[in-house]
């Protein structure tokens, strides 16, 4: 039996550490440790909560638009502002953007190197990897020479015998199983994607002055004023550069990064029989089609318990609580208790090894994280459980379609989806379905233009004096990474209490009271691991699920009172 | 040892001399170099041996390693293969755990005195370091034991140059930025913002590369050429605060026109950097110019001196001054004494805002 510390997780956002047990060239037991924490929370008591869209969206810079959305929708709700149609698809952009460039960079940046071998790529024959990428899809860069090219240019950087962030990796491990051409691809694809996250953000910065930290947002709408007879808001050259900028990521989504997904996993078929994971998944939904109380979400809600697709259940926010059993937090109510975020508590109690450390005390408190629960259940959030949750709820059609090509490609069964392989599918194929969708977002916008609708906010709300003088707030977002929910009460116009709970505090928390591990931690035990000094595989399941450990640890509010009245999006 | 390496390797990717020197020149433009300096730049960053540089991150969004992947002149993918050497960034190496830690450790160890330490998020001092570890260390330790052997440290970010958001009001966790955390380390360069634009980041490793020195800075250790001039001075909407135009609710006609956004809650005038003339992702917009106004996040403590954010700032000189202008109605003379009376209003301001007795650094050189 070993004992494997991956410390620290690289190429996500934050700080994650994984301890396991591997035994007989498996993993036996995991465990799932955030170890940073910041207390943003208690920072926002007392402020503006017109304020605190730009305090939460500092939890992440990766999902940097996430934190704010979810905080705008949470303090709209408590004091009533009705966000205008143009803010609801200016918001709508903003959001696909987001998870789309998100999605890409995940894949290529964070994700690919596990499957992909950059010195196997150095023994390619160029000529090969062209006609691979022309059988994958009608991408032009697709020649032999220019594969030659990117050979060329990483031979030239590895002879210059400094091998930066790719030094001291796991080349060679007996796990990676492309063939040169297959790696070249990717390789050549890595620095594609390093320059197309570049320019598809840019609809962040028309539309939200700049990336990462997008500066528009406003509590009862957007600070983006909507005109096509100035030249100092959206007009019609905006409707034009968004045009271009959305066909770019079509066509680098449908042409590149999909196929790519498809024919990278066609090596690494057994995965999609390893890292399944919880089992349970829940979506909240969003996208908004329409500016009604109740809209109807392009991508839809909806919680799966066992892997049963035939059964949908509604979300309910008071069923979620979060536990403490394993982090470092105190409840004044015992820590073997769960709380509804409303009610939630947070008292940081340090108890575990004084730092420098070898081990945790996994047997004690091991996490920054707390551990969400629904129903008292662990639920899987992210990519997957949307593509699940629309895949069962047969809408967007597009989903279905789309799932159902990806597995009859791979020749597998709708049960590769519950897997390591699963996780990876589904975000590219809601990246597809997110870039497809925003053409009529931006449609949308220039209608409205058409009609002389130019409103961006809802004024009446804006002076604290319009606001009830106690009034509480849920507001939901579906981030990159999954269900995203920000609770708010403000007492005469400033925050008494603020709380989130975030797709990384799901997927990645520690056990509860009861020893039921969260998602990462179930998903880990039996992925194989050939050599335990190079935890390659573990690497794999754990990247599978796109950490953001920045957003998952969070600190609430002590505050114990009662809620009289709660608004939920 | 390779002969031309970079000229080899430009070639084989299609991009000619000519194409490398357009692009020491947009360098040369944001460092604001005469254009004699073109060559310089171009020489500098065709030597052989890549300078090293660690990122490392602590208390952090990974906002300032995004804008940094943001970068377009050079591209990230032009400054990790090309230009300089990225031995340890958490978020982008292939390498983790123990992997990783090695190579950091071995890093410091053979390039003592050498290497160039880029630093994202504060540094928590409570709970003995427990608030933030890596790899079972204290961000404090890790930050003394590499801050302490290099040639620079550049605190990317305004949580490391000046605490940011982790050390707003009540400050849960104790965090301190790198000139607090780690006192004395050699030449410190705080580059504030949230995050800092990747232009700037670029700007800075280019000019350490082509002029062998470090750029002069302001009173917060901040370098001139991106933190010299407010955002009040250089922004496009001066002349509507000048005349007296402002935005007075969201969407208005004045908001749709561009007007100021001054009692929108703007802190440009309180605010040194040089969003007006970069902009961010290419030139392609800055927040000013999509309607919103400036947070100040390129300031010290901006969570707690710049809030409410839509507060009006108090106090700035030749605030409505043509409002005043238009109904009077002024002589020659008067129009005169008020332009001169304006001119230079962000100097003012700023001095107002900033520490007054603090004299402006100069990293030394290397």
């Amino acid at each position: 039996m070993a004992h494997v510390v991956v410390d620290p997780v690289t190429r996500i956002e934050g700080h994650l550490r994984v301890e396991a047990e591997v035994d007989g060239g498996a993993v036996k037991e995991a465990w799932s440790s955030s170890t940073m924490f910041r207390g943003i929370e208690l920072i926002l008591r007392g402020r503006d909560p017109r304020d605190a869209w730009v305090f939460a969206q500092r939890i992440c810079g990766v999902c940097t638009t996430v934190h704010a959305i979810a905080s705008i929708r949470a303090v709209e709700k408590a004091i009533g502002a009705v966000p205008p149609p143009n803010a609801r698809l200016l918001r709508n952009l903003i959001m696909a953007a987001q998870s789309v460039q998100d999605h890409v960079v995940h894949f290529y940046h964070l994700h690919a190197l596990d499957w992909v071998d950059i010195v196997s790529a150095l023994d390619a024959d160029p000529a090969k990897t062209s006609s691979l990428a022309q059988s994958l899809s009608d991408w032009p860069l697709s020649s032999t020479t220019y594969f030659s090219g990117v050979r060329d240019r990483i031979k030239t950087f590895v002879q210059r015998g400094q091998l930066g962030p790719f030094a001291n990796a796991y080349w060679g491990h007996p796990a990676y199983r492309l063939p040169p051409a297959a790696n070249l691809l990717a390789v050549a694809h890595y620095l594609e994607a390093l320059d197309w996250q570049r320019r598809f953000i840019k609809i962040h910065a028309i539309l939200g002055g700049k990336n990462p930290h997008l500066q528009s947002f406003l509590v009862g709408g957007m600070a983006t004023p909507v005109d096509p007879d100035s030249q100092n808001s959206l007009n019609i050259d905006t409707i034009a550069a968004l045009d271009k900028l959305v066909a770019d990521g079509l066509a680098f989504v449908s042409r590149v990064y999909l196929p790519d997904v498809l024919a990278i996993a066609s090596y690494y078929k057994d995965w999609a029989s390893i890292g399944a994971g919880i089992g349970n998944y829940m979506a909240y939904g969003d996208y908004p089609e329409d500016d009604s109380e109740n809209p109807q979400l392009f991508l839809p809600t909806g919680v799966i318990h066992g892997r049963d697709l035939t059964k949908i259940g509604m979300v309910d926010q008071a069923r979620i609580t979060e536990q403490v059993a394993h982090s470092w937090y105190d409840y004044s109510v015992g820590n073997d208790k769960g709380l509804n975020p409303f009610k939630g508590e947070t008292t940081p109690h340090y108890t575990g090894p004084k730092p420098p450390y070898e081990r945790l005390e996994v047997a004690q408190k091991y996490s920054w994280l707390k551990s969400p629960r629904y129903d008292g259940a662990a639920m899987e959030v992210g990519p997957l459980a949307r593509m699940l949750v629309a895949y069962a709820s047969g809408r967007p059609a597009r989903v279905k379609e789309l799932v159902d090509k990806a597995l009859s490609t791979l020749g597998v069964g709708p049960e590769a989806l519950f897997s390591t392989l699963g996780r990876i599918a589904a975000r590219a194929i809601e990246a597809q379905v997110l870039v497809e969708s925003m053409d009529k977002w931006v449609r949308g916008l220039a209608d409205n233009m058409a009609r002389r609708d130019y409103r961006i906010q809802d004024n009446s709300k804006w002076e604290p004096s319009s606001w009830p003088s106690d009034c509480f707030g849920a507001g939901f977002h579906e981030a990159p990474r999954g269900a995203l929910g920000h609770w708010v009460h403000i007492s005469n116009g400033s925050i008494v209490n603020y709380q989130c709970v975030v797709p990384s505090t799901w997927n990645a928390g520690p056990r509860d009271a009861e020893g039921q591990p969260g998602p990462y931690e179930v998903a880990l035990v039996g992925t194989p691991v050939a050599k335990p000094e190079q935890p390659l595989e573990i690497l794999r399941t754990v990247h599978s699920f796109d950490p953001c450990m920045a957003c998952g640890v969070h600190v609430v509010d002590a505050s114990k009172r009662e809620l009289a009245r709660v608004r939920v999006m | 040892m390779i002969a031309d390496s970079l000229t080899q390797e430009l070639e084989h990717r299609g991009i000619s001399r000519r194409d490398f020197l357009g692009f020491c020149a947009s360098m040369a433009a944001v460092l604001g170099l005469p254009d004699t300096a073109i060559h310089a730049i171009a020489a500098a960053v065709e030597s052989e041996q890549k300078p090293i540089l660690i990122w490392l991150e602590f208390q952090d969004c990974a906002g300032n390693t995004e804008s940094f992947l943001r970068a377009s002149h050079p591209t990230v993918a032009d400054l990790i293969l090309d230009l300089i050497s990225l031995n340890y960034h958490e978020t982008l190496m292939a390498a983790a755990g123990s992997q990783a830690e090695q190579v950091l450790a071995q890093t410091v160890h053979d390039n003592a005195g050498k290497y160039i330490v880029l630093v994202e998020g504060s540094i928590p001092t409570g709970a003995d370091g427990a608030y933030c570890t890596i790899g079972g260390k204290s961000a404090l330790q890790i930050a003394r034991d590499v801050c302490g052997g290099a040639a620079a440290t550049i605190a990317v970010g305004t949580c490391a140059a000046f605490g940011g958001i982790p050390a707003a009001r009540p400050n849960p966790t104790g965090a301190l930025s790198v000139a607090d955390a780690v006192p004395g380390v050699k030449n410190l360069i705080n580059m504030s913002a949230c995050p800092a634009n990747a232009e700037n980041i670029t700007a800075l490793i280019v000019y350490y590369l082509t002029l062998k020195r470090w750029p002069p800075l302001d009173q917060y250790r901040r370098p001139l050429f991106a933190y010299g001039k407010s955002i009040h001075d250089n922004c496009e909407r001066r002349a509507h605060f000048d005349a007296g135009q402002y935005v007075e609710a969201w969407g208005d006609e004045a908001h749709r026109h561009g007007h100021c956004l001054y009692k929108m809650g703007c802190k440009g005038p309180a605010t040194s950097q040089n969003c007006p003339v970069v902009k961010w992702n290419e030139g392609t917009n800055w927040p000013i110019g999509c309607g919103h106004p400036c947070i100040g996040c390129a300031e010290p403590n901006f969570w707690d001196t710049m809030t409410p954010f839509y507060g009006r700032l108090p106090n700035v000189v030749g605030f409505d001054v043509g409002k005043w202008i238009d109904p009077v109605g002024l002589g020659l003379t008067g129009l005169v004494a008020a332009a001169a009376a304006l001119h230079g209003v962000g100097e003012v301001v700023r001095h107002r805002f900033g520490k007054t007795s603090s004299t402006e650094g100069e990293a030394e050189s290397e």
